[in-house]
């Protein structure tokens, strides 16, 4: 299970999740789980013709992420920005069905691409990931304080001269930039699993934005190990146990929540009623 | 004139038994998802209409598992993540997206897992595509019935909580102050709306669904503010990029790479119908104004 190809799976699944409980803390204080799926999944179009035309599939997720993320901004400018997440969603979902269905390529490669691989996470793949996850953390740093302004106080940011629209590009843009190093473990239909349910959970234990994404990153790593591990074992695909390991941390997050906010009443009323006796 | 017709329409198109399953299926289908789909985009549940289509796929892959119809499998998932969808607060606006893609990660893992392990137990690799981005030319004429069945159920809720649906999806303020019962019309119309996109799933796949349930809508939308001419107008709109998309597919087997996926052509045409109704009747509507 640690060694030989299955080192590469747990250094890229690792340096996945922890960027993905990063960004995934944007995600989830601006409400926008319907783009963290849109942007990953539109995604998808851009593997299946990076290998139509035989080149390395991380340029083409990056440039259709980037092309979706684009025109989520462009098409949501004005109008309804989820009716424009979903249509930019499916044309780029159905350019990848019309590439799909002019490749050679057999089913069980299509269906890794969508569902995630432990195996086969060559040498090669490693470092370009590397790069990515290292370029995706340092915008994250650099937007941090005015994207974390526009996420919970949009007037004030637009005071201190944030536009709105501009914050949502660069939004875009990075979860953009955290998908196209995502798909060779997870997969590109449950690697929005990885950006909602840890950063999610956090926010049920603390309101403070950086102990949150640190918590968030924790929760994000355990899901994407045991995912991975699990899938080993198993055999079953990795996307499975991420999306319902993911669907769990969120559900303990509610758990804890509600017992938290159980206590504090429960002691009211006793105080309540020992002033009354 | 006659060689004029036939490089448009490729012979044989009106004469193929299963073209002409493909045409009534996909005008149905357009229809009831056009009328659904009117209140997802007013309400703004894109998101909904989506997930329950993702998820609708765990439901057509464990409907090839067992060997039934992908339609039962389709329907039956959606009609039950809606429920969860409902149970876990997608009533409340705030924290509905998350819960939506909370239950649509778990339910597409799901559908992941059913997918792979239908592909390991029978040698039917092509379910994976198939389910997921759809074949209209495939569909067994036993569906046809069914077909009409669901979507009438779904036009038929539609109809029965038209007027409160209205209210509701437009100010839940007003609806909740006039003692409408706001959660159980939104409940009735996330029904509706998990009928309408399985069958869309059917027709062009389960993660094109929300191609058919929103994109028709919100052109209608954008073309009129009435409700009612809004549903008509949807309608249309879907039968329209349905039949063209079919007509295309059927076209494009003399074209090269032979049978481009009727679901590109209709997703592709969704999205051109939306930006050309934002663009076109820009100016018109500044005048009237």
């Amino acid at each position: 299970m640690f060694s030989g190809f299955m080192v590469n799976a747990w250094i890229v699944a690792t340096v996945v999740a922890v960027v993905g409980g990063a960004v995934g803390f944007f995600v989830v204080l601006r409400g926008s789980a319907f783009v963290a799926h849109a942007i990953p999944n539109g995604s998808f179009a851009g593997a299946a013709a990076a290998s139509l035309i035989g080149i390395n599939t991380l340029i083409g997720l990056g440039v259709f992420a980037l092309g979706s993320a684009l025109g989520i901004g462009l098409l949501g400018r004005r109008g309804r920005h989820d009716v424009a997440t979903a249509l930019t969603l499916v044309f780029a979902l159905g350019l990848g069905a019309l590439f799909l269905s002019f490749t050679v390529e057999y089913a069980p490669e299509i269906y890794s691409l969508l569902f995630g691989e432990v195996l086969g996470i060559s040498d090669n793949q490693l470092g370009p990931t590397i790069a990515l996850a290292a370029v995706c953390l340092a915008a994250l740093a650099l937007l941090y304080r005015p994207l974390l302004l526009s996420s919970a106080l949009p007037d004030s940011a637009h005071a201190h001269g944030i536009s709105p629209y501009t914050a949502e590009l660069a939004f875009l843009v990075l979860v953009a930039l955290a998908t196209t190093m995502t798909v060779p473990v997870v997969g590109t239909a449950l690697i929005f699993s990885l950006m909602i349910g840890p950063p999610a959970a956090a926010r049920a234990f603390t309101t403070r934005p950086l102990t949150a994404i640190a918590l968030s990153i924790v929760i994000a790593v355990g899901v994407a190990w045991a995912a991975v591990a699990l899938s080993y074992q198993t055999n079953w695909p990795v996307g499975f146990y991420v999306g319902v390991i993911s669907a769990g941390s969120y559900a303990a997050g509610r758990i804890w929540t509600y017992a938290r906010s159980r206590r504090p009443a429960a002691r009211g009323v006793t105080q309540a009623v020992s002033q009354t006796a | 004139m006659h060689a004029d017709l036939a490089a448009i329409i490729a012979p044989g198109f009106f004469s193929s038994s299963s073209v002409q399953l493909a045409l009534v299926v996909g005008a149905l289908v357009a229809i009831v998802a056009g009328t659904v789909g009117v209140f997802t985009v007013i309400r703004g549940q894109s998101f909904a209409g989506e997930a329950l289509g993702d998820i609708g796929a765990s439901g057509g892959s464990s409907a090839y598992l067992v060997g039934i119809a992908p339609l039962w499998g389709f329907v039956g998932i959606s009609v039950a993540a809606a429920a969860v969808m409902e149970l876990i607060g997608i009533q409340r606006a705030r924290g509905r997206d998350l819960a939506t893609g909370i239950v649509l990660g778990a339910g597409f893992g799901l559908a992941a897992l059913f997918l792979y392990l239908g592909s390991t137990s029978s040698s039917t690799t092509g379910a994976t595509v198939t389910i997921l981005f759809g074949s209209i030319f495939q569909l067994d004429t036993s569906t046809l019935p069914l077909v009409a069945v669901f979507g009438a159920i779904a036009l038929a809720t539609i109809l029965v909580i038209y007027r409160p649906l209205l209210l509701v999806s437009v100010s839940p303020e007003l609806g909740a102050a006039r003692r409408l019962p706001v959660r159980l019309i939104g409940s009735l119309y996330l029904l509706a709306m998990a009928l309408a996109v399985a069958l869309s799933a059917v027709t062009i796949g389960a993660i094109l669904s929300t191609a058919l349930l929103v994109g028709p809508a919100a052109t209608a939308l954008q073309l009129t503010r009435r409700p009612g001419r809004a549903i008509l107008c949807a309608a249309l709109v879907g039968i329209g990029v349905m039949w063209i998309g079919i007509l295309l597919a059927y076209d494009s087997y003399s074209w090269p790479h032979h049978g481009w996926p009727v679901s590109f052509f209709v997703v592709t045409l969704v999205l051109i119908a939306y930006i050309a109704s934002r663009v076109i009747p820009a100016p018109a509507r500044k005048r009237r104004g």
